[in-house]
């Protein structure tokens, strides 16, 4: 199916629900891993609301991603409880053990996307990340590299 | 053999600790396949430092919680609870059976944890068993709105979202207010980095929630409610949807409400990653969405709340109590805590703390007696060196305050705030500028950029502290860090920009000598701010392992096998992976 065909269908579905434009993104987002700006111009198209109410919901809401994605999803905790625990060390870590250049969050070979997030929840256990819905917990240097070889 | 149950806590805390590994292992263990053992698999129990959690109970609910178990042990756990035996492997944290008590639960009152760690979150029958939806049956039947509201305002419970208004008065004007249409929300954002209490009680016990949003509908009038959860906790997702549906099919959701003119729907909202839409107007504004900006109150959210019809927004953990007081009574309740403060609270512990977790305490307690009684004390020899409530919005205490209690009152006093219960334990390895920067950086982020004082004022406050931090700071930075705090307080529009200069504020209030030697000593003293440390190797401990140098992710490491080796200062990004990876103790940081 093209598209505009799915982008149809996900749009119809949402069309008298109330305040459904961030769900409804949100499955638009599913399509292709993110937002580009033609599909947020052909939302527009499809839907009727105008491209600045979309563009600034896309904008504001930390789930939306402007830019592809690699294929495994990495978030790392930066939440009080991690921070403390020297979360900031693991993330030079990980972003040395996947090569990332200074404000790049997806590597060369597409595999993974690395966030930072503000807490996932499960403090106890920090310093914490999140691959895909896998977490982990108690982390320090030497384990990164395992869990990232297991990918 | 007497039949026994052996629950296993899967919260979102057990499984990253391995839990399903462990459920796996009990279902193919012999006691479970002959039919002599059943399983559950419950919440959170509490004690997440030593996930995985077992916990076993006979027929008589003589009870022994074994931590740390891993897959390889479970029948050896078994036998060990049917001989009585002491293993040493695991740690056993509470024992009916044997008279253990290793953490203080004497401590603690769970109401709010009633059924956590007890019930499986999708059986809605274990709910049933524990006087599940009872209140409800007791409000349509026998109270009038009024009354519940009266019941309400009579226990003294305040919201636990963080300012403690009076629930009872809340649900008053929601009552009052006009309108043919009214709603019910449950703020289940939970945005405070480092608090995951509202977490582990969705997760674990769904269904009282639901039960405090029915009858918070009924006193109020409202037939449609909308629970808000953030989307970073899947899981608490998924065991709504299933509570919402069993009680839907129960008949405790729906039209006419055991068989009262009462009819209630309820959806869930999955939060789109802002904190800010923690607050009640930006959150309702997420609901109908839209950007999640905050609005002027008044008027509030139960005069004009979502799509301008009357709103009452209570947190996960006030709807909780509800169903409690009810059944009890508000008298029972208003037994535990202090004069302004009734009830208990619930704390995640988090930190340098030894037994990190969730717990409940009765409002008043020290936090002395929650960090050093229930929680264990510190995780190491490091000493205490401040605790943190209340996260963004909140502050740090120093160890000579550890006597305050905590109610909602005297936390305010000393400048901190009970906030939603998030406690993190901090020891001398934190340095405070740093954290007073982290809180900075995360409200600077946050702020959805309404007002300018938030938006413009939080950034140079940050830009101030950065400064300090990289030993660039002047004495004169510090009157201006109370300045630009006390006009961003005034200049504010919502809670978030109103309250972003707390953990600054009490860090100069309590911590101003730390401040003081980043300034004038250009020192860090827990060596924290990469600027003002350094790392350098021993030459007489070094043995010229290369890990350090393989390790370091500038290549600022010379040397070769078997020589000592040398730190390139002009390299060196201190990021203390080599300090870290050294096994000789061959690395200081100064
Ligand atoms: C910036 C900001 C963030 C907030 N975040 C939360 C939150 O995550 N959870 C919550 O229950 N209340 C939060 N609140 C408080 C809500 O605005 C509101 O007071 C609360 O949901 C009311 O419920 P209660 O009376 O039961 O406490 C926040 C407030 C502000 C200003
Ligand atoms: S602070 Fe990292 S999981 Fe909460």
């Amino acid at each position: 199916m093209d598209l505009r065909k799915q982008l149809e269908r996900i749009i119809f579905k949402y069309e008298f629900v109330n305040g459904s434009l961030i769900p409804m993104l949100q499955e638009i987002q599913e399509l292709e891993g993110y937002l580009s700006k033609e599909t947020m111009k052909m939302v527009s198209d499809i839907s009727g609301i105008g491209v600045a109410d979309i563009f600034g919901v896309a904008t504001f809401y930390t789930v939306f991603r402007l830019k592809p994605q690699g294929k495994h999803t990495i978030r790392i905790c930066k939440g009080t409880a991690c921070h403390v625990s020297n979360a900031d060390l693991i993330l030079t870590t990980l972003r040395n053990e996947l090569d990332l250049e200074e404000g790049e969050d997806t590597t060369a070979d597409n595999k993974f996307t690395l966030f930072e997030v503000a807490c996932l929840g499960c403090c106890s256990l920090a310093p914490v990340i999140m691959i895909d819905n896998t977490t982990y917990g108690k982390l320090d240097p030497q384990k990164i590299s395992e869990i990232l070889a297991s990918y | 053999m007497a039949r026994l149950t052996v629950k296993v806590g899967l919260g979102s805390c057990g499984l990253a600790a391995g839990a399903n590994q462990v459920l796996e292992a009990l279902k193919e263990s012999d006691a479970v396949k002959s039919g002599k053992a059943e399983l559950k698999e419950v919440g959170c129990f509490g004690y997440c430092s030593v996930e995985p959690l077992v916990e076993i109970l006979d027929e008589k609910g003589l009870y022994t919680l074994y931590g740390n178990v891993t897959p390889e042990e479970v029948n050896g756990i078994i036998e060990a609870y049917l001989d009585n035996s002491p293993i040493t492997k695991n740690v056993i944290l509470n024992s009916a059976k044997t008279g253990i008590e290793n953490q203080n639960y004497s401590k603690q009152k769970r109401i709010v944890l009633r059924n956590v760690g007890i019930i499986e979150p999708t059986s809605l029958d274990d709910y049933l068993n524990r006087n599940g939806y009872k209140a409800l049956e007791k409000t349509l039947l026998k109270m009038k709105p009024i009354q519940v509201i009266e019941e309400m305002k009579a226990s003294g419970l305040r919201g636990r979202g963080g300012a403690g208004f009076s629930t009872g008065k809340k649900w008053e004007f929601a009552h009052i207010a006009k309108g043919d249409k009214k709603f019910v929300v449950c703020n289940a954002d939970e945005g405070d980095p480092g608090a995951f209490m509202d977490r582990s009680v969705l997760e674990a016990d769904p269904h009282s929630v639901i039960e405090g949003m029915l009858i918070a509908a009924y006193a109020i009038g409202a037939d449609e409610g909308y629970i808000y959860v953030r989307a970073e906790y899947p899981l608490a997702i998924e065991h709504l949807k299933i509570a919402i549906d069993k009680a839907e099919k129960a008949g405790f959701i729906g039209k006419n409400i055991l068989n009262t003119p009462f009819s209630f729907t309820l959806h869930i909202k999955e939060g789109a990653g802002a904190f800010v839409c923690g607050e009640e107007t930006a959150l309702m504004a997420s609901i109908e969405g839209k950007r999640g900006m905050p609005n002027v109150r008044p008027p509030y959210p139960s005069e004009s709340g979502l799509w301008g019809n009357p709103t009452n927004i209570n947190n996960v953990e006030t709807l909780a109590n509800v169903a409690w007081i009810i059944l009890n009574g508000s008298e029972e309740f208003a037994k535990y805590g202090t004069e302004e403060s009734k009830g208990t609270k619930v704390f995640a512990l988090a930190g340098k703390i030894k037994n990190s977790g969730l717990i409940e305490v009765p409002m008043g307690t020290t936090l002395r007696e929650v960090i050093y009684e229930v929680g264990g004390g510190m995780k190491t020899d490091s000493p205490l060196k401040a605790v943190q409530l209340g996260g963004p919005s909140g502050g740090c205490l120093p160890e000579s305050l550890l006597d305050t209690p905590v109610d909602y009152d005297s936390l305010v006093d000393k400048g901190a705030i009970m906030g939603s219960g998030g406690l993190v334990v901090m020891d001398e390895t934190t340095c405070i500028v740093d954290v007073a920067k982290f809180f900075l950086n995360f409200t600077q982020n946050e702020s959805c950029g309404k007002c300018t004082f938030c938006r413009v004022g939080t950034k140079r406050m940050l830009e101030i502290l950065t400064k300090i931090c990289e030993g660039k700071g002047k004495m004169s930075d510090i009157d201006l860090l109370e300045s630009l705090s006390n006009n961003i307080k005034k200049g504010s529009l919502c809670g978030l920009g109103q309250s972003a200069p707390n953990p600054v504020l009490t860090t100069l209030r309590y911590f101003k000598d730390e401040y003081l030697t980043h300034i004038l000593d250009q020192r860090c003293p827990a060596g924290v701010c990469t600027n003002l440390v350094e790392y350098n190797i021993l030459p007489d401990k070094c043995i010229g392992c290369t890990v350090c140098a393989r390790k370091c992710p500038t290549n600022a490491i010379d040397g070769k096998a078997r020589e000592v080796h040398i730190i390139n200062q002009d390299m060196c990004i201190k990021c203390g992976i080599c300090y870290e990876s050294c096994k000789f103790a061959a690395i200081t940081k100064q």
